[in-house]
């Protein structure tokens, strides 16, 4: 219980900073809504083909965005040395790691949910029709971005050129969770269940968010204490 | 007594090469038993490579995921140079059997790139063993450089299974034989020449991994010996 407690205190930490200064959220909020229209100036807006697409146009929104988001996560805390605090702190690594991941996985979601809305009206299509569904396949495929982001956030906190490193690193490791995210989000998207052929896609993306989240809890240490 | 054995692979493997470059040069192109209906174009001897540079590249996927987890058991720098070596022999040979094996499908088929699952998990690899030189060329300080990376190289190689699956879903209908649609016929008859090249390419691939690992080696000696001079 302790260790879930000294999750919850690191979790509430981050987003209070967060919600504090609205620097993270406000810029990858802004930049989800410039990356949805600019996506309506390549394809037709309204067309078909578009439809068909658009699990692939909304994964990619919310993987550009949510860099933003992970980015900020461990860099928030170089000035005043805040982070050699942490890592002094009385809690292990892995209590540390998840809090900030469960942070970010709530402000990563948070994102989603208002530009899903907004990729509602822009490309009119019946969200809401398979909403749980989709609510479903929206947490594990953000569950397995935030923690790879979380890991590969605390790899590049101390070295050059942070901020470019970090998408390089997530992205090619969620390929296999991005790519079932994106066709089971392109079904409910336009209101349509998840086919029977498509389950394989649900299973590989709960194996891919265990995996990795059991194997950063393992690693973790090694990467905070030097 | 290390350089020799170098030297030895080194010629062992050219002359390997050397005799399966001929053997496969003097293969006849028109099915070994009887007629069939299709006679395979010249490039379709690249099969040779494809198959060679896609068993090194796995192989040393695996070899640098061991290196990595033997680093963060011992710390052991060797290691880390193993890792790094083999990393970059795999990235290699990945080239060497996409291009192949692009080949291959563009000849047959038609298209420049045909999205074929294996090929495309295979540019998927590609890109995350590069993941993996680009934060080890980030990261400035040798022993958290060496850490990071092991950490790095183990998610890397969870994530190749995953991604094989993953590609193989996507494009379930797209599997194409490569190479092979004059049928099964030719494999008895050259399956030789794939395993000498696979032998050949095996050496090839020990041999620069061997010199890579020395160059770490020295260049960690380097880096030690302007440390002191620092000091001093």
């Amino acid at each position: 219980m302790r260790f879930f407690h000294q999750v919850w205190v690191v979790a509430a930490k981050d987003l209070r900073a967060e919600l504090r200064t609205k620097e993270a959220i406000n810029s990858s909020l802004a930049f989800a809504l410039v990356i949805l229209l600019m996506f309506s100036f390549a394809f037709d807006p309204l067309a078909d083909t578009t439809r068909e697409m658009s699990g692939g146009l909304l994964w990619i929104v919310f993987a550009f965005a949510g860099t933003l988001v992970l980015n900020r996560s461990f860099a928030r805390e170089l000035p005043n040395d805040c982070l050699d605090g942490l890592i002094a702190a009385p809690i292990s690594g892995a209590a540390l790691f998840l809090g900030k991941a469960c942070a970010n996985f709530l402000l990563v979601l948070g994102v989603q949910l208002v530009s899903l809305p907004v990729f509602g009206v822009f490309y009119s299509v019946p969200w809401t029709r398979q909403f749980p569904e989709l609510l479903v396949v929206l947490g594990l495929g953000t569950w397995g971005m935030t923690v790879v982001g979380t890991v590969s956030s605390a790899l590049t906190v101390n070295i050059r050129l942070r901020e470019l490193m970090l998408p390089m690193l997530t992205y090619p490791i969620l390929f296999p969770a991005l790519l079932g995210a994106m066709e089971l989000t392109a079904e409910l998207v336009n209101g349509n269940p998840i086919a029977p052929d498509k389950l394989g896609f649900l299973k590989l993306m709960i194996g891919f968010d265990v995996i990795y989240t059991a194997v950063s809890l393992a690693l973790v240490e090694t990467i905070l204490v030097s | 007594m290390r350089e020799k054995v170098l030297y030895a692979l080194g010629i062992a493997a050219i002359l390997l090469m050397a005799y399966n470059l001929r053997a496969i040069a003097a293969l006849p192109l028109d099915p070994p038993l009887g007629p069939a209906a299709i006679i395979m174009p010249p490039v379709a001897k690249l099969v040779f490579f494809y198959y060679a540079a896609g068993g090194v590249a796995i192989a040393a996927g695996i070899a640098s995921a061991i290196a990595g987890l033997r680093f963060l058991r011992t710390r052991d720098f060797r290691y880390d140079a193993l890792a790094v070596a083999s990393t970059e022999v795999g990235l290699v040979f990945l080239a060497i059997h996409i291009v192949t094996g692009c080949l291959g499908t563009r000849t047959v088929y038609g298209p420049s790139w045909a999205w074929e699952p294996r090929l495309t998990t295979a540019l998927a690899c590609g890109l995350l063993y590069a993941t993996y030189l680009m934060l080890r060329s980030a990261v400035e300080e040798p022993a958290q450089r060496a850490r990071f990376a092991a950490v790095w190289s183990v998610f890397i190689f969870l994530n190749l299974p995953m991604l094989a699956v993953a590609i193989n879903w996507w494009r379930a209908n797209n599997r194409r034989t490569l190479f092979w649609r004059g049928g099964s016929d030719y494999i008895a008859a050259w399956l030789p020449s794939i395993l000498g090249t696979m032998l050949a390419m095996i050496l090839l691939g020990v041999l620069l991994t061997a010199v890579r690992m020395r160059q770490e080696e020295t260049r960690r000696e380097l880096d030690t010996l302007r440390r002191m001079t620092h000091a001093l």
